[in-house]
């Protein structure tokens, strides 16, 4: 079996599906024997989830979209002359 | 109701109708990459030039949200470098062998409670996450943001990056490591947890 050290590095890239099938074997045989590393496995699925809910930060407000909408439009618009 | 096969074509879009459905989206990835709205709108904007500049040479129209991610990527690594380069020459210590997981259980920041991994991130409001992804070395922490908020794959990540789906992969494993680092002491330097009393 893996030891915890090397079945860590692996959680979050089995998380994202891009390890490979012998060593997604090896971490889920790991991961059947092994309460710590579930553990980690639970923690990382919610580290990840926090990460993905930082998606309400960013709303521009009414302002700023207003400015940006001017901005593109104002990049099509011939440069007056003088 | 119009008829899609009335639609303009893509290739003759103008590009204004190209890059407006995706200004709420620039924004917020300029937010979390800056940590900072003033900063981020400057960024959009910046990014926004650099497509009108290029939009002539845009090939293939039919993703215009990968194509304005990557200009925005760029414009940001272009304005950052100088801090880019610092950081890079910040030693990043054993960010490989600190574990976020095992430091809680160690430090045991919440005596009485049952769940503490849960009781830490639940400091963390989204404000405090993204002013701990603006601590990660820029190219981390660009590559996170892509991958865990806005889900793009790894050779999506190449391309928005031109880098090697190897170097992304590479980048996705500092940058969790930076971020469980970031985190933890962001919550000490903060006190938002018991510190342990050092022995006397």
């Amino acid at each position: 079996m893996i030891p915890c050290k090397d079945a860590v590095t692996r959680l979050w890239a089995y998380l994202d599906r891009t390890l490979g099938k012998a060593p997604e074997t090896e971490l889920e045989e790991h991961l059947g024997l092994c309460r710590h590393c579930c553990g980690e496995l639970e923690f990382a699925k919610q580290v990840r989830g926090a990460l993905a809910k930082t998606g309400r930060a960013g709303e521009p407000t009414d302002d700023v979209r207003s400015r940006l909408e001017a901005f593109v439009k104002g990049l099509g618009q011939p440069k007056s002359e003088g | 109701m119009i008829d899609a096969s009335q639609r303009v074509p893509v290739e003759t879009m103008e590009y204004e109708d190209v890059v407006r459905p995706h200004l709420d989206y620039l924004y917020s990835f300029a937010v979390r990459l800056c940590g900072n709205r003033a900063v981020a709108e400057d960024l959009v904007q910046d990014t926004l030039l650099r497509a009108f500049r290029s939009f002539a040479r845009l090939r293939n129209r039919e993703r215009p949200r990968l194509w304005l991610t990557r200009i925005l990527t760029s414009a940001h690594y272009d304005r950052f470098r100088a801090e880019h380069q610092a950081k890079e020459t910040v030693s990043l210590d054993d960010e490989h062998h600190f574990d976020l997981f095992d430091k809680i259980v160690e430090e045991d920041p919440f005596p009485y409670s049952d769940r503490v991994h849960l009781d830490f991130l639940e400091l963390f409001d989204d404000a405090k996450i993204i002013e701990v992804l603006r601590r990660l070395h820029p190219a981390h922490r660009t590559a996170l943001i892509l991958a865990y908020v806005y889900g793009y794959k790894a050779r999506e990540i190449a391309e928005i990056t031109r880098a090697s789906v190897g170097t992304v992969l590479a980048r996705l494993f500092r940058a969790r490591k930076q971020l469980e680092r970031g985190l933890w002491e962001y919550a000490q330097s903060r006190n938002l947890i018991i510190k342990m009393e050092e022995p006397s």
